[in-house]
């Protein structure tokens, strides 16, 4: 046992340790800040990995932009604040499932590797990683930028009931409800809701 | 370096994905659990980045910044599409859809009923 493996273990603890809280709270937004914990030890793995880049990336990414997304999805669906009982189905075929994959997958590994030792490459630092992407791997990074763009649109449209809707849509929609004024102001104002929810 | 500790680590996490994903009614805790087994397969990556020699040096490390970047995708259409749900149906239980009647009247957001009091 290195010093090394030492630090893996520990960060690996914290890592099972605070997923097993992501998944088992009854507090939502507990839920997002044990995430946090939980991505932040990966990214203390990446670290001792010698995946320097990804490490940091994983910290903007993930840490900064993934969870406030989904903190922020918390707060839009009016979650309650507090303990809530209604947050789970009943157990036992996901326990099975999920323990079955984790401990299989584990079993797996473990034949796989047993207790062999490795030497650390280098550092996968920015300079080394930027030239395997833009010399190797140029073509899926550019239809990656095709599908961030792709995504960005879809979620905006998604987002915005009123993009799309056609004028006699509308109508028969407004038609229905019979006490409803007419006029297509619930539109305009469920558009607006989701021009917040895009941000 | 021992490699099994990191792919250990690696198998628990995605096992605990499957079961978040399984388990929650919340979509918004499914896809907490979606990023779990992502983070799993990133750690996958790396770990293997430094057990084998490839042709190519790093591209376990490249691949995880790939799918980092699916993961961000992922989570911005998914919860444009929970934030959508929601307003059509009020609420986000993944296991209460009711896909047989017409949805509520696009509600705007700040006339949802609060949650408790339906």
């Amino acid at each position: 046992m290195t010093g090394v493996d030492v630090l893996l273990l520990a960060l690996g603890a914290v890592a099972v340790g605070s997923g097993v809280f992501v998944v088992s709270t009854r507090h939502l937004v507990r839920a997002g800040l044990y995430l946090v914990v939980c991505l932040g030890a990966v990214a203390g793995m990446y670290l001792v990995l010698t995946a320097e880049l990804v490490a940091w990336v994983q910290v903007l990414i993930y840490v900064g932009a993934v969870v406030v997304l989904l903190l922020f999805a918390v707060m839009l669906t009016r979650a309650p604040i507090g303990a809530s009982d209604d947050l789970d189905r009943p157990g036992w075929p996901a326990a099975l499932i999920g323990g079955g994959v984790g401990l299989g997958l584990a079993a797996l590994l473990i034949d796989a590797f047993r207790w062999t030792t490795v030497e650390l490459p280098e550092a996968g630092t920015a300079e080394r990683i930027g030239e395997q992407v833009f010399a190797s791997w140029v073509l899926p990074f550019e239809v990656l930028s095709i599908l961030l763009l792709s995504a960005l649109v879809g979620a905006i449209v998604l987002s915005r009931p009123d993009i799309g809707r056609t004028p006699g849509d509308s109508a028969a929609r407004d038609r229905t409800p019979g006490d409803r004024p007419a006029g297509d102001e619930p539109a305009e104002r469920a558009g607006s809701g989701g021009e917040g929810g895009a941000r | 370096m021992r490699p099994v500790i990191p792919y250990v680590t690696a198998a628990l996490l995605f096992g605990l994905g499957v079961y978040g994903v399984l388990r929650r009614r919340n979509a918004v805790l499914v896809l907490m659990g979606v990023e779990l087994m992502l983070n799993a397969v990133n750690l996958i990556l790396i770990t293997a980045d430094t057990t084998t020699r490839a042709l190519l040096p790093h591209s376990g490390q490249v691949f995880a910044l790939f799918v980092i970047v699916l993961a961000a995708a992922e989570i911005g259409v998914g919860l444009a599409i929970v934030l959508q749900l929601y307003r059509m149906r009020a609420s986000v239980a993944v296991d209460e859809v009711p896909l047989d009647t017409a949805p509520l009247d696009e509600v705007p957001m700040d006339k949802v009923p609060m949650e408790g009091q339906r």
